[in-house]
């Protein structure tokens, strides 16, 4: 087997180990937000957020929009602060949208679903940094269960 | 002895070494002059080879020195001992041809690692070096194409390639048949004559190594026995010399390895 | 008796230590010796084609039939909970975590780790490397360095192949064969496969494997007895020490990228 021959073969390799990983990188994982495009952040206060993680997706009407990017507890009312990484593309909700926290299915994981309010004269449109102040918590199994019980007495 | 230092390519002065628990070299001296054909001769099994390796800053002595052109060859740093190989050569029992390649790239390896000469260049030295031990025409042969003798002589071309000042044999008469062994003492005396090279050959062909050596030493028991011309030897004194150079199965060196007396043993199994 | 036993356990302490020093010397000479770009890329090339290229074969044909299976026995569990969509995000996962890096380096052990074991073996069994020595060409920058850095290239390479076939694998029997839905297969998949979370970390594992392995084998191989059964004997040792050391780095790795 001469130099060349050997040369080749090994591009070949060092190729199809390229191609191999783009399918992984683009195709397989969720590359999402992470480094496509420029985002901007909102925060939303929640009394609870269920099983919500960093990274989970943010949807309206289904369709991704961003990721939640942290979640912090806020220390003077300890209830639970949610950074919003929501994509440039997506910048006109009003501030009269409101958020959820929404389960995929009976037993999928949790995500943020957005709500667009109205828009008029006197609303503004969310900017880097705003807060959603109207947000609704996760469903909690055992507190819905509860909800039932006493309104069957 | 007096001897001028520059006389002497390499001194071995009071070498201890053992492998082991073993003790294979107790004290032993000897001395290679430039120039000449020494060679060393002695039973299989005394470690002969080590003891080229032991020249060629493989192996470290326990006690002693050698000494390769008045410089310690057990004290240089490893920068040094590399350097200092570049300049002495080594025929191994079995060729070590590299065996992924071919005749002519095994030649050009020493020339292609240790210079930079363009490959018109080293082409000529390798097609010299091949022509002088007669295999110009298998240059493009791998090594396991090769019979032995003919690995043996591919071995030695790359030995020479670098033109070095000691060349060191090792075995390089075992396994061969009467032509190949022919080829290669005449190889030996030639190169030696040819290129101004000093040769060590370690062997216990007795025949071969008397035609060609200029000194020998006869080594057996962790000690030289024996030294001088071929003819001085076969006039030693020694019987354990005498018994070596005629081949004799029983004698100084006893033929039986050593053992409880044979008539004990026997009667232990009744 | 127990004299003796510890005895027994003090000299295996000893021996073991001995050998990984002399592992880890050996390794550093041929990691940390000078490189020589003019003469060493060549060699790398020529190694890369012989433990990377020869052993591709092998990993795609494993890579597919580990992903074939995974579709199968995944898509028997998940339709029991009408759960098959997530068949997607099973097999990837499986084998971006785990799968693809140990298999690989487990395969990689077997088949160019033995074969590298044996090489240098026989190099040192006919005096190969000790007429390198004497002719001043160091053995650890001239033979060792650029298998152990073939090695440590191709083995994430090969893991990352390995990774993608079973995936298609998966696709193969999944989608293909089972029915489940070409599109929630991708999808779902892209909503739990992360690309540092799960990719990445699956390839840094293939990265320590491929040192490990290329350590383990190189150094049973120089440090063989250079008769048949000591060749013999180093091969056998590098693909059971290996493929053992594999699998405690993963646990270690599992435990440090996915247990906190």
């Amino acid at each position: 087997m001469n130099t060349r021959k050997i040369e080749i073969a090994v591009g070949c390799f060092v190729a199809i180990a390229i191609g191999a990983f783009l399918i992984l990188a683009l195709k397989v994982a969720n590359t999402g937000f992470a480094g496509s495009g420029e985002t901007y952040t909102l925060y939303a206060d929640f009394e609870n957020i269920g099983g919500l993680k960093t990274r989970s997706p943010i949807k309206v009407g289904g369709v991704v929009v961003g990721r939640v990017a942290s979640i912090e507890l806020d220390k003077t009312f300890y209830t639970p602060r949610v950074r919003l990484e929501i994509s440039k593309q997506y910048d006109n909700f009003p501030e009269t949208s409101s958020v959820v926290i929404l389960t995929s299915g009976l037993l999928g994981e949790q995500y943020l679903g957005i709500q667009p309010g109205f828009i008029d004269e006197t609303v503004h449109i969310l900017q880097d940094g705003d807060v959603i102040e109207d947000t609704r918590s996760a469903m909690v199994l055992e507190e819905l269960i509860g909800q039932f019980l006493f309104n069957r007495n | 002895m007096e001897r001028i230092l520059s006389d002497l390519m390499v001194d071995i002065q009071n070498l201890t070494f053992s492998r082991g628990e073993r003790l294979i070299y107790d004290g032993m001296s000897m001395q290679v002059k430039r120039g000449q054909v020494t060679a060393i001769m002695g039973p299989s099994g005394i470690g002969k080879t080590t003891l080229l390796k032991l020249i060629g800053g493989q192996l470290k002595p326990e006690r002693g020195d050698i000494l390769y052109q008045g410089r310690s060859i057990p004290k240089m740093s490893r920068a040094e001992l590399y350097q200092t190989r570049k300049s002495m050569s080594m025929l191994f029992q079995s060729g070590a041809l590299f065996s992924e390649m071919t005749v002519f790239d095994n030649v050009a390896f020493p020339i292609r690692e240790h210079t930079k000469l363009p490959e018109t260049l080293i082409r000529t030295m390798v097609l010299m070096k091949l022509e002088a031990v007669g295999l110009r025409g298998a240059r493009d042969l791998m090594p396991s194409e090769l019979s032995g003798g003919m690995a043996r002589r591919a071995a030695l071309a790359r030995a020479i390639a670098l033109d070095p000042e000691l060349i060191m044999y090792d075995e390089p008469f075992a396994g061969q048949d009467p032509i190949s062994m022919g080829i290669v003492v005449k190889l030996i005396r030639e190169l030696n004559n040819a290129l101004g090279l000093t040769s060590i050959v370690v062997s216990h062909d007795v025949p071969e190594v008397m035609s060609i050596a200029d000194y020998v030493y006869v080594v057996a028991e962790k000690h030289v026995i024996g030294e001088g011309t071929p003819e001085q030897l076969r006039q030693h004194a020694s019987p354990l010399v005498q018994q070596f150079l005629k081949g004799e199965a029983d004698g100084a060196v006893p033929f039986h390895f050593k053992a409880a007396p044979y008539a004990d043993e026997l009667m232990e199994l009744l | 008796m127990f004299v003796d036993r510890l005895q027994r356990l003090g000299a295996n302490t000893i021996q073991t230590v001995a050998g990984l020093g002399r592992a880890t010397l050996m390794l550093m000479g041929a990691v940390f010796g000078k490189p020589d770009v003019r003469k060493g890329f060549p060699l790398l090339i020529k190694q890369l084609y012989v433990v990377g290229v020869l052993s591709l074969l092998i990993i795609v044909v494993s890579g597919l039939f580990i992903g074939m299976v995974l579709g199968l026995q995944g898509y028997t569990v998940l339709v029991k909970f009408g759960a098959e969509g997530m068949l997607g995000p099973l097999v990837a996962l499986s084998l971006l975590r785990e799968l693809g890096p140990v298999v690989t380096a487990l395969l990689f052990a077997g088949r160019a780790g033995s074969a590298l074991t044996a090489e240098i073996g026989l190099m040192k069994a006919t005096e190969q490397i000790s007429s390198m020595e004497m002719m001043a060409v160091d053995p650890l920058r001239r033979i060792i360095a650029p298998r152990f850095w073939a090695g440590v290239i191709s083995m994430p390479l090969l893991a990352v192949v390995f990774t993608a076939v079973g995936i298609l694998g998966g696709h193969l029997v999944g989608v293909d064969w089972l029915g489940v839905d070409a599109g929630s297969y991708w999808s779902a998949m892209q909503a739990n496969v992360d690309l540092y979370q799960d990719v990445f970390n699956g390839i840094i594992k293939s990265i320590v494997f491929a040192f490990v392995v290329m350590a383990i084998a190189l150094h049973k191989g120089f440090d063989a007895v250079p008769t048949s059964e000591g060749i013999a004997k180093a091969t056998t040792e590098t693909v059971v020490t290996a493929s053992l050391a594999v699998l405690a780095f993963d646990f270690v790795l599992t435990a440090l990228m996915f247990g906190g």
